[in-house]
């Protein structure tokens, strides 16, 4: 079954790779991997989407929050959080054809961002279920270079709050 | 006043209290070095290798319990560090290893002896730091030795730029550590603590299983109160060896690979395991899904991480242990003065099994038996302060199985990584950890070859140990393995018993050699050994074709162990 980690990490030397070696090492397997700023200065957002059973995901959340840097782990559980991934793409288009993809992409609430003589760049943001719809819609025109970010989220804010998940601790 | 990184460093470990540290010096550490030479008061134990200084290192910490400190310069220093380090990964053992590092300017860039040792050591520390800027090693150092004693103990790494070590800094040593995502736990969850002690103090067949961390934990008082408390048998794993009396009446041995028979069957009958800082290895278990099967596992760790790792805990108790333990033993007290019976029908069981299964070893002809001699080593140092360490392989297994440990601390090996050639070097860090005791190394012929070098500093250094060398000219467990698993097919395992003369080399280190090759000799030498004051090599010529036993084949459920039969002996004869 595949999970959405969120850790806090201090912004420090080596953070990241401590974590992805810990991956590595145990033999977890990371699908997509986002990093970022938060809102406070000096502690970025690694946010990990892994595929694994609920005996190993406790064992990764056990394992990362045992790293110095690491200040705070949790599962952004489906459907009590917003999760989103920012999709790039720059697809081929004669000028024939670019009126008709570029419509159908702004219906789907993709942006054109430039135009070339024979190529559009589009960008979306969006659920990653949205993300691969929008995907699809470019692959018949001809993908020249797809980029996407890899999964970010944060708990709704609208979600009934639940205790929070106490990860490292089994009392 | 302002002082260099270098006198920084020395000055941080004085604060920290260390009063030894193993290393030798080279380019990148070389500030450090001259810092020393202008003064310290911490004394500086010069090792042959850096492997040896970061086993001096370990031995010292698992002797005295405190932080043990290497110091190595960058590169192939660095590198020679690494086994010292992963061994102490493995068993929890408290490191401040630090490395010099080429000048900042060269970092990136290849230069001479320049590697990426906080690279290489990642997966195997719990933290590290290349220092960045000097005014940051005050700091470092205490958040370095923090982090090192605090959870569940292990090795850190503090590498410093040489430039870094020249550079003048105003040097105050700070009280606290500000490190905001290191929290280790620090209390115990009392419904937890309710609950196992619920299903103990009801068990009709429990056992504790005692691991390392009961050591690291300082929880050895506890587990007696525990134990006796509740009258509950004992088991402690290689690494758990001296956590508790052995010569108590609830001590019933060694679990896995080669523990005894009844050691076995009762962990593996039981219906309540209690793991204390244990950690379920696959060389106690042997195949998993079939050890202590259908038992309640109780689990008591300072490691949440470890909990349900790879046996799922009924009862999981994460905190520090001599917390957990000590509460534990009061509740268990409590239902015991309440009437919940002690366990005696299954206390006699066990010692039933252990009349049945006794150890047994052949009478070999006229070969020195290696058990012989553990069992005489064991015989001529009963109740002294004695210190054991040991090498990996089949003598590290005897010396499990025939000394009997009585105080904490005083049984030191390598366990989670197998470090041949970790008995040497570990035993003369213990004796710079406890001088008084008389510290014996029981090695093989295998191991002792992979760290001999660091007889010089037992001898030069005034740390005298006695080496035991259960010499058989194999690499023994590897034979034993070829001989069981392989159809006996020898590969490449043949040392000779002759080459290197081991009591000559002795001599040649400034030591004190002997050979012996009967059991007539063996005694007298030992004593002599032992009373001489000296660093001593007693080369016991042992049978070569004496196996381990018993012996569970690895992946083979614990029940299924090969015992040392009569047969055993005649098919290895033939």
């Amino acid at each position: 079954m595949k999970h959405t980690l969120s850790v806090i990490v201090e912004d420090r030397p080596g953070a990241l790779t401590r974590i992805t070696t810990m991956f590595a090492r145990r033999g977890f397997n990371i699908e997509s991997l986002a990093v970022g700023p938060t809102e406070r200065a000096g502690v970025s957002c690694i946010t990990l989407r892994v595929d694994c059973t609920q005996h190993t995901l406790e064992q990764i959340e056990k394992q990362i929050h045992k790293l110095v840097n690491v200040l705070r782990v949790t599962e952004l559980v489906s459907g009590e959080a917003v999760e989103r991934e920012l999709l790039v793409v720059r697809v081929s288009s004669p000028p024939e054809r670019r009126a008709e993809l570029v419509t159908t992409a702004e219906a789907l609430g993709g942006r054109l961002l430039d135009v070339g003589p024979d190529a559009v760049v589009l960008e979306l943001t969006g659920t990653p279920g949205e993300v691969d719809a929008f995907h699809e819609l470019c692959r018949p025109y001809g993908v020249v270079d797809l980029v996407r970010t890899g999964r970010i989220g944060v708990p709704l804010a609208s979600a009934r709050r639940r205790a929070p998940r106490r990860l490292a601790a089994i009392n | 006043m302002k002082i260099t990184g270098g006198d920084a460093i020395l000055r941080s470990l004085e604060a920290e209290g260390v009063d030894v540290m193993f290393g030798i010096p080279g380019g990148a550490i070389m500030p450090t070095y001259d810092a020393m030479a202008r003064g310290t008061t911490v004394r500086h134990v010069l090792a042959r290798h850096e492997q040896g200084a970061g086993h001096m290192a370990e031995g010292y910490a698992r002797a005295s319990g405190r932080v043990g400190v290497a110091i190595a310069t960058s590169g192939p220093g660095a590198t020679n560090l690494v086994t010292p380090i992963a061994d102490a990964w493995m068993d929890s053992t408290p490191l401040v290893c630090i490395t010099g590092q080429v000048r900042s300017s060269l970092i990136g860039t290849d230069g001479f002896q320049e590697c990426d040792i906080t690279g290489i050591t990642m997966p195997i520390v719990k933290h590290s730091w290349l220092v960045q800027d000097a005014r940051e090693i005050p700091e470092v150092m205490r958040a370095a030795f923090h982090v090192a004693r605090s959870g569940r103990c292990g090795p850190v790494l503090v590498d410093v730029p040489r430039d870094l070590q020249e550079a003048l800094i105003d040097f105050s040593y700070p009280e606290t550590v500000d490190l905001p995502g290191w929290k280790p736990p620090s209390k115990v969850h009392p419904l937890q603590i309710r609950e196992a002690a619920r299903a103990i103090a009801n068990a009709r067949k429990p056992v504790l299983y005692v691991g390392g961390g009961t050591l690291n934990g300082d929880a050895c008082v506890e587990l007696r109160q525990l134990a006796e408390g509740g009258t509950l048998p004992v088991i402690t794993t290689l690494m758990g060896k001296s956590a508790f009396p052995e010569d108590h009446e609830l001590h019933f041995g060694w679990p896995g690979m080669h523990g005894p028979k009844w050691s076995n069957l009762a962990m593996n009958t039981c219906d309540v395991l209690v793991a204390i800082g244990a950690r379920f290895d696959d060389r106690v278990t042997g195949k998993l899904s079939a050890f202590a099967a259908g038992a309640t596992v109780v689990h008591l760790d300072i490691d949440p991480a470890e909990i349900s790792k790879l046996r799922d805990a009924d009862i999981p108790v994460v905190g520090p242990l001599a917390k957990a333990v000590g509460e534990l033993a009061n509740e268990v007290a409590r239902h015991r003065a309440d009437g919940a019976p002690a366990p005696h029908a299954w206390l006699d069981q066990i010692r039933a099994w252990r009349d049945e299964f006794p150890l047994r070893y052949g009478s070999g002809g006229d070969w020195l038996k290696p058990q012989r001699v553990v069992e005489t080593l064991q015989a001529l140092t009963a109740g002294d302060d004695v210190i054991v360490t040991t090498g990996v392989g089949q003598h590290q297994m005897w010396a499990m199985q025939y000394v009997q440990s009585i105080r904490p601390r005083s049984f030191i090996t390598s366990g989670g990584l197998g470090t041949m050639g970790y008995g040497i070097p570990a035993a003369i860090g213990a004796k710079a950890a406890r001088p008084e005791a008389t510290v014996v190394c029981i090695d093989g012929d295998g191991c002792f070859q992979m760290t001999a070098q660091e007889l010089t500093t037992a001898v030069l250094d005034d740390l005298p140990i006695v080496v035991v060398l259960v010499n058989n000219g194999y690499l023994g467990m590897v034979t034993q393995w070829q001989d069981m698993f392989f159809d006996g097919r020898r590969s490449h395992v043949h040392l000779t018993a002759q080459v290197p003369d081991y009591a000559k080399l002795a001599e040649a280190y400034g030591g004190v050699g002997m050979v012996v090759e009967n059991d007539a000799d063996l005694e007298p030498a030992l004593s002599e050994a032992l009373s001489i004051g000296r660093t001593v090599v007693v080369d016991c010529r042992v049978d070569p074709a004496e196996h381990c036993f018993p012996m569970i084949p690895a992946g083979a459920a614990a029940l299924d162990m090969i015992e040392y039969t009569e047969t055993v002996e005649e098919a290895k004869a033939s």
